[in-house]
Order: C-alpha cells, then sequence, then structure tokens
C-alpha cells in the first residue's frame, strides 16, 4: 500500500512567515499614477499616461526605485530578466549553424555561439567547419549547461558564453525551479556547502544541486559528462534533502543563498526527508531558518 | 418572478447597485507564472498565465515582431452548472467567449513590450452562477498581476441588467439571468474609465442604455477597488518574507 496523504483546501496551511509586523515600503500597483512631475524619466515598469503625457504611472505591482530621474517599478515575481555577468543554468532547445538555443527561464531563449565556448582541445583554436558539424557532439538537445551571461540582444534575449572552467555541461544532480526574484545577487553562485554538497544558484531561478567532487578545482567545467561514476547513498541522500530544504525556503518566500541554505539544512535534520514534503513541516524549516537569519543579523 | 421587490431587494436580498460577495487570492499554482482565483458569490473562477515565453510549437508561425502573441483558452468544468456539460472547451461559447476575453485583456497589457514572445492565459469555471465572462477577466487581470506582466491599468468586468423596465441592476446571478431582463456585460479600464468590450444578450430601448451602462461600469470601479486591495496585501505579504529583496553589508536579508 502506497501511503497517500489527502487533504482538505480549507485545511491548507498558510506558508506565511509574517505575522502582523508593521512598516512596507511604498507599493504600486498596475495604473496607479507615480508622479506628475514632468522631470522624470520613465524606466522598467512604468509607462507615460497616453492622455496626459506628463503623468507617469506604473504598469506592474511593487516597489518603486529611484536612480536620479530614473524612475523603474520593481514587480515581486516575474519573468528572469538577464543582466551582464549573471550566471544562470538553462537546457539546450535547439541545434543551429554555429549557436545553440537555450531555455533560461526568460522571456525569449537565450543564444550561446560556438565562439563562446572552450572546445575541448586547446584554449585558442580555430574553430573550423568541422566543429560546426561536431556540435551535437558536445551539446545537444536537452542537455543542462551553467553558462554567464555575455551580452543582452536589443530585443531582450541573452547571449550567453562558457569561457571559464566553472561553466559547462552538467552531468549528474538535481534541478529545483524557484523564482528568479528569490536567488540573492552574490559576488559567487558557486558554492561547496558545508554539508556535503555543491549548488549552483542560477540567477535565473534554476538551482543545480550535485556532490562535491574530490578534486577541488575540476568544478563542473567542461563538455565531458560522467554518468558511469556512482554517487552513494549519503550523497543522494544529502541532495534529496537540500532540494527540499530549497523548496521549503523558497515556498514561504525566503532568500536563497549559501547560509540560508545551510541553516535549512541544519534545521531540517530534526525531520526524515520524506517528511520534509509536508506542508507544516515545511512551514517550521522555514521559521526556524528565518529566525537562525535573524539571529546572525541581530548579533 | 419579479426582480425587484417592493422593497427594493433583489432575489437573492441584495440592492440594485450591490455586487456579490467576492473573495480572491493570488500565486495558487508555483508551476504556472502567475496564477489567481475568484469567487463572485457562488461563481468560482480558476486563472494561470505562462509567459511571456519563447512560442513554441504551432504558435512558432504566427509571433508578431513588435508584440506578443496573446493566446487564452475559456474552459468551464463539466460539473459547474446544474445540467452536466459534455465539453468541457472546444465548443462554440467556450470558443467566443475565449475570444471576448482575449479582446478584454489586450486592452490592458502592455503587449509593445514583449515583442516575439507568447504569453498563455487559462481561466476555467469551476462553478457557474452567472456573469462567468466578468468573473473570468477578473481572475485573468489578477493572475497577469501575479506574473508581473506589464497593463496599462486592471481589465476589470461586470455585467448589469435592468429590473421592471427602469431599474438598473449589478452584477447578475445565474437566476436573474434566466429569469429575463436584458443583459449588458462590459469589461473596462476602470482608472481612465475606457471600455474595452460591452455585450448585450437583447434588445432594450436605447433610453435605458446611459444608465444601465453606469451601473455596470460603477460595478466595474468598485470590483478594481477590492482586486487592488488583494493584490496589495498579496504583493505585501511576500515582499516583506523576503526581505523587499534588500541585503546589508554582510549580505544578509531581512
Amino acid at each position: 500500500m502506497q501511503n497517500i496523504k489527502i487533504r482538505l483546501a480549507s485545511e491548507r496551511v498558510s506558508t506565511s512567515l509574517t505575522f502582523g509586523e508593521e512598516g512596507a515600503p511604498q507599493l504600486f500597483t498596475p495604473g496607479e499614477t507615480i508622479t506628475d512631475n514632468q522631470r522624470v524619466m520613465s524606466g522598467h515598469g512604468t509607462y507615460m499616461d497616453e492622455e496626459n503625457k506628463d503623468v507617469l504611472k506604473a504598469s506592474v505591482a511593487g516597489t518603486i526605485e529611484r536612480v536620479n530621474q530614473l524612475i523603474c517599478v520593481r514587480p515581486i515575481k516575474c519573468r528572469y530578466m538577464g543582466e551582464i555577468g549573471d550566471v544562470v543554468v538553462g537546457r539546450i532547445t535547439e541545434v543551429q549553424q554555429k549557436r545553440w538555443k537555450v531555455d533560461t527561464n526568460a522571456r525569449l531563449d537565450s543564444v550561446l555561439l560556438i565562439s563562446s565556448v572552450n572546445l575541448p582541445g586547446g584554449e585558442l583554436r580555430r574553430r573550423s567547419a568541422e566543429d560546426e558539424q561536431m556540435m551535437r557532439k558536445y551539446l545537444q538537445e536537452g542537455d543542462l549547461v551553467s553558462a554567464e551571461v555575455q551580452s543582452v540582444f536589443s530585443d531582450g534575449s541573452l547571449s550567453l558564453h562558457t569561457r571559464s572552467l566553472k561553466y559547462g555541461k552538467l552531468s549528474q544532480g538535481v534541478l529545483v525551479k524557484v523564482p528568479p526574484s528569490l536567488i540573492l545577487r552574490r559576488k559567487n553562485h558557486f558554492h561547496n556547502l558545508l554539508c556535503g554538497a555543491s549548488v549552483i544558484l542560477g540567477n535565473n531561478g534554476l538551482v543545480w544541486i550535485y556532490p562535491t567532487s574530490p578534486e577541488d578545482d575540476s568544478g563542473v567545467g567542461g563538455f565531458t559528462q560522467n554518468l558511469e561514476q556512482v554517487i552513494d547513498k549519503e550523497d543522494r541522500e544529502r541532495i534529496a534533502r537540500l532540494r527540499n530544504c530549497v523548496l521549503a525556503i523558497t515556498a514561504s518566500k525566503l532568500m536563497l543563498f549559501d547560509s540560508s541554505i545551510q541553516y535549512a539544512f541544519e534545521e531540517s535534520l530534526n525531520y526524515s526527508i520524506k517528511e520534509l514534503l509536508t506542508p507544516e513541516v515545511m512551514l517550521d524549516v522555514a521559521f526556524r531558518t528565518r529566525h537562525r537569519l535573524q539571529a546572525y543579523k541581530d548579533s | 418572478m419579479e426582480l425587484l421587490t417592493d422593497q427594493g431587494l433583489r432575489l437573492d436580498g441584495r440592492r440594485p447597485n450591490e455586487l456579490r460577495n467576492i473573495k480572491c487570492k493570488m500565486g495558487v499554482y508555483n508551476q504556472a507564472d502567475g496564477s489567481a482565483y475568484i469567487e463572485q458569490g457562488n461563481t468560482k473562477v480558476l486563472a494561470t498565465v505562462y509567459g511571456p515565453h519563447q512560442p513554441r510549437g504551432q504558435a512558432r508561425n504566427r509571433i508578431h515582431h513588435d508584440e506578443a502573441l496573446v493566446n487564452c483558452q475559456y474552459s468551464q468544468a463539466v460539473f459547474s452548472a446544474g445540467e452536466r456539460k459534455n465539453r468541457p472547451r472546444g465548443d462554440r461559447k467556450s470558443q467566443e467567449i475565449s475570444i471576448h476575453i482575449r479582446q478584454a485583456l489586450v486592452a490592458a497589457i502592455r503587449t509593445e513590450l514583449y515583442p516575439r514572445s507568447q504569453l498563455d492565459i487559462f481561466v476555467e469555471v469551476l462553478q457557474a452562477d452567472g456573469g462567468n465572462f466578468c468573473a473570468c477577466v477578473n481572475a485573468a487581470t489578477l493572475a497577469l498581476v501575479d506574473a508581473g506582466v506589464g497593463m496599462r491599468e486592471y481589465a476589470v468586468a461586470c455585467s448589469a441588467s435592468l429590473a421592471n423596465g427602469e431599474v438598473p441592476l449589478v452584477d447578475i446571478s445565474h437566476l436573474e439571468e434566466m429569469t429575463g431582463g436584458p443583459n449588458l456585460t462590459v469589461a473596462s479600464l476602470p482608472i481612465s474609465g475606457q471600455v474595452a468590450l460591452m455585450e448585450m444578450s437583447q434588445r432594450f430601448h436605447s433610453d435605458h442604455l446611459p444608465k444601465v451602462l453606469e451601473r455596470a461600469l460603477e460595478g466595474c470601479k468598485d470590483i478594481h477597488r477590492i482586486l487592488d486591495d488583494t493584490v496589495r496585501k498579496h504583493v505585501e505579504e511576500t515582499g516583506r518574507a523576503s526581505g523587499w529583496g534588500q541585503v546589508d553589508r554582510a549580505g544578509i536579508v531581512l
């Protein structure tokens, strides 16, 4: 018999961690007038009213950001908007002439040019027609890659590159999808966690959890995929636990970064991995994680 | 059966200018980019939004180079009405409503922001008790706001009718729809007061049109206020938990 739990919608657990706290920045909702000052400039999430050109209105629901005259409204949740230098995790959707198309959870598929990857065998090598024919050998449809945003095209799609040993094809691990806004922008998005596994926190909301490799520097880069290597049970359990922890803290809308994941992992040790999927336990783990982050901040 | 009693009360005890009770919730699904659930009286609707994303499959041949391609699908659960439906979607009536919902929403969405992209909107009626179209537009608007799609303002829909040939009624229930009387459905952008879509089910004297229309637009404004409150509450709650994405020097959020 399978152990299946069914509950009524009315017994759903609220994932909210805030209990009547006061004080919030000013919020704007679509169509709300921000200002009728003619000197301001309209940024993302705002528009000038068509009838009255002086009035600046919000077009998304969120908080306001102001840089001198430029006013933006940042939505609380939206598709990934790429910025140069972001670390992303994506999936190859198409192999074309001289380029791969990568689904990065953005508005349009990103492009990975063959000239912006490090091909096996030497850093500086001429790319021949042979290489173009070999493209599917390196990366084929469905493969996962980690990459960095090289530039943003005028239509908003991204150009990626993997010109570093830390980027490249991903082999064994678990992919978790979270809202991009919950990934905290840090200097480093590759973490070897204390608990014994590694994560890539893609700015685009895709989190890759994989076993820490014994050789430190080799990383995950390149185009080799070692599927023969057997990951032992402890590593697998650690990865499964981390995955459930990531889901738990994002369900309660806590930001994801190395210490929040580490804290959540430590707080989750009271429970079995399977229990971490029940809403009450998820809420408890998120609550304790938040408490520890707050305690760390106060100290 | 009379639509309005001598005391000025309707069949379900409302006054002519009163809406049914509205309950709504945003972010009901994790997989979708945006989702919302709305109850207007006994009419219950779920809406989900996917995108804007890269057009896939059939839609690749229909992409626009200057604006987003908006797809809309209306479906009504087979158990939603008194009589069991044969087809949840794809029949003539559902297709017509899909087109109308799309028309109402495209008036509000800033499609020019998302060239070469596709935006999918799915609405599902779980329980039908009149004003299905209105509830669908309102739910889809909330789902679009939840998905962070740029909009000029909310698209809000409301229906109105005429009782005893003189008194305009707002937000028509299924019983009132059936009892007779004309039904005017309006989708509007309530802040600017623009009308995105207007539909009339029956003929009535054009002298009555201004006041019925005015009542429907008033209804839209009232619904807009309720939706806006929901959005604010939702944004405040989620924003606060993530510390508004703000970081202090040590890189600790809160």
